[in-house]
């Protein structure tokens, strides 16, 4: 039970980069399109669960003292194993991602994580809360990139929807496009939560929860 | 020499780290409310950069590439890095008290800007020699160095105006620093 809380927490509320907005390099980087959003995602997702799975094996192990160094060691090697994955079975995806891929060692996501959760809980949990953080990273990096595809080719995942008619935006495909689009996209955030925190609000009035 | 001076300017502007390739945006939303905090973490940056490129660049060729190890660029580079900004640490609270005081807990959080991996790797990338290694890590320190302080001038502006709820805080320096890089995104084509 409390591993599917722990799971649901990093997809909405404590949403990586809507919420905690954390890892805003890659965020920001890949989103020109869906695919390269899903991923970068997916990569990312990888590299979270397998060193929160070995960081949760032996917190217990080592010092407390040496404890970054070690999470940096296992992330750097599982973000090797994902490039070298990458570049032989999509060279195309891993040549357009390029630099980025090796920077996912220095996501702060990927460090803040185990640092906050899977060097203090036990490996069920540790797992539960990767998948629902690289779960909440990928969603939000697709959302990105099919919003700036959509409006900067016409497209998503490469498939045309707008016909030649439609007069592309090329500044979404542009860095400013990027910091515009998730820059609104974390103000409608803030309007929905804010939106439900009122309607539970007004549920509660006459309780004794304060508002 | 006029090479030097285009990987320098397109370090600075065309290719400003923060505007064209996005690195380092974490510390530069968390870090650039005041103008003194953001030069302090521009200079130390830079400090980090040049001395981090210089070791992995001697580091690639002469470890690395000599005995075959390609796989354990990333996993060796992040170790410098790391241990490098922790033996500045440890150097500046013995000997340099107040720049220690100064830099304050700017400096363990460098380890994690990628401003720092991304500078190495793309080093090794473009194939540079050590001067030119050496001129990419000025440029692009110098470059930070003026995204954060533009960044931090406009936002302590910012403090004083009637801003939307929604888009208080990280929305808004997200939506100014997309404008920014629309700025800096006019040089290009100066620099071939």
């Amino acid at each position: 039970m409390s591993a599917l809380k722990d799971l649901l927490n990093g997809i909405w509320k404590q949403n990586p980069t809507f919420r905690i907005i954390l890892g805003m390099c890659p965020a920001l980087a890949v989103t020109n399109a869906a695919i390269n959003g899903l991923t970068m995602g997916l990569a990312t997702l990888f590299v979270l669960l397998a060193s929160g799975l070995f960081v949760s094996l032996i917190r217990n192990l080592i010092s407390s003292k040496i404890r970054i160094p070690c999470y940096i060691i296992i992330i750097a090697t599982f973000v090797t194993i994902a490039d070298y994955f990458l570049a032989a079975y999509y060279p195309a995806i891993h040549e357009v991602l390029g630099i980025y891929v090796p920077l996912i060692v220095v996501n702060c996501i990927i460090l803040g994580r185990m640092e906050a959760f899977a060097g203090k809980n036990p490996i069920k949990n540790s797992l539960a809360d990767a998948f629902g953080m690289g779960l909440g990273f990928t969603w939000a990096l697709v959302l990105l990139g099919a919003i700036r595809e959509f409006l900067g080719f016409g497209a998503i995942f490469g498939f045309k929807i707008l016909g030649s008619w439609y007069p592309q935006m090329v500044v979404m495909r542009l860095p400013t496009g990027a910091f515009i689009t998730l820059g609104l996209l974390i103000a409608m955030m803030n309007i929905i939560r804010k939106q439900k925190a009122e309607a539970t609000c007004h549920a509660h009035e006459g309780g004794d929860k304060p508002c | 020499m006029l090479n030097l001076f285009a990987i320098f300017f397109a370090a600075v502007v065309t290719e400003n780290f923060v505007f064209y390739r996005f690195l380092g945006l974490c510390p530069f939303l968390a870090m650039s409310n005041k103008t003194r905090t953001a030069v302090g973490m521009g200079i130390a940056v830079t400090f980090v950069l040049i001395v981090s490129n210089s070791i992995t660049w001697l580091l690639q060729y002469f470890v690395l590439d000599k005995f075959g190890l390609p796989f354990l660029q990333y996993a060796s580079f992040i170790l410098v890095i790391a241990s490098l900004v922790q033996f500045i640490e440890m150097y500046m609270h013995k000997y340099q008290a107040a720049l220690y005081k100064a830099f304050g807990i700017y400096l363990p959080l460098i380890t994690t800007n990628c401003v720092v991996l991304g500078l190495v790797l793309l080093t090794i990338l473009k194939g540079y020699n050590f001067l030119e290694a050496l001129i990419f890590a000025i440029g692009t320190g110098a470059g930070y160095t003026l995204a954060l302080v533009i960044m931090s001038g406009i936002r302590e502006r910012l403090d004083l105006a009637d801003v939307p709820e929604a888009l208080k805080g990280v929305p808004l320096a997200l939506i100014i620093t997309g404008l920014l890089a629309l700025a800096f995104g006019g040089f290009v084509g100066m620099i071939k």
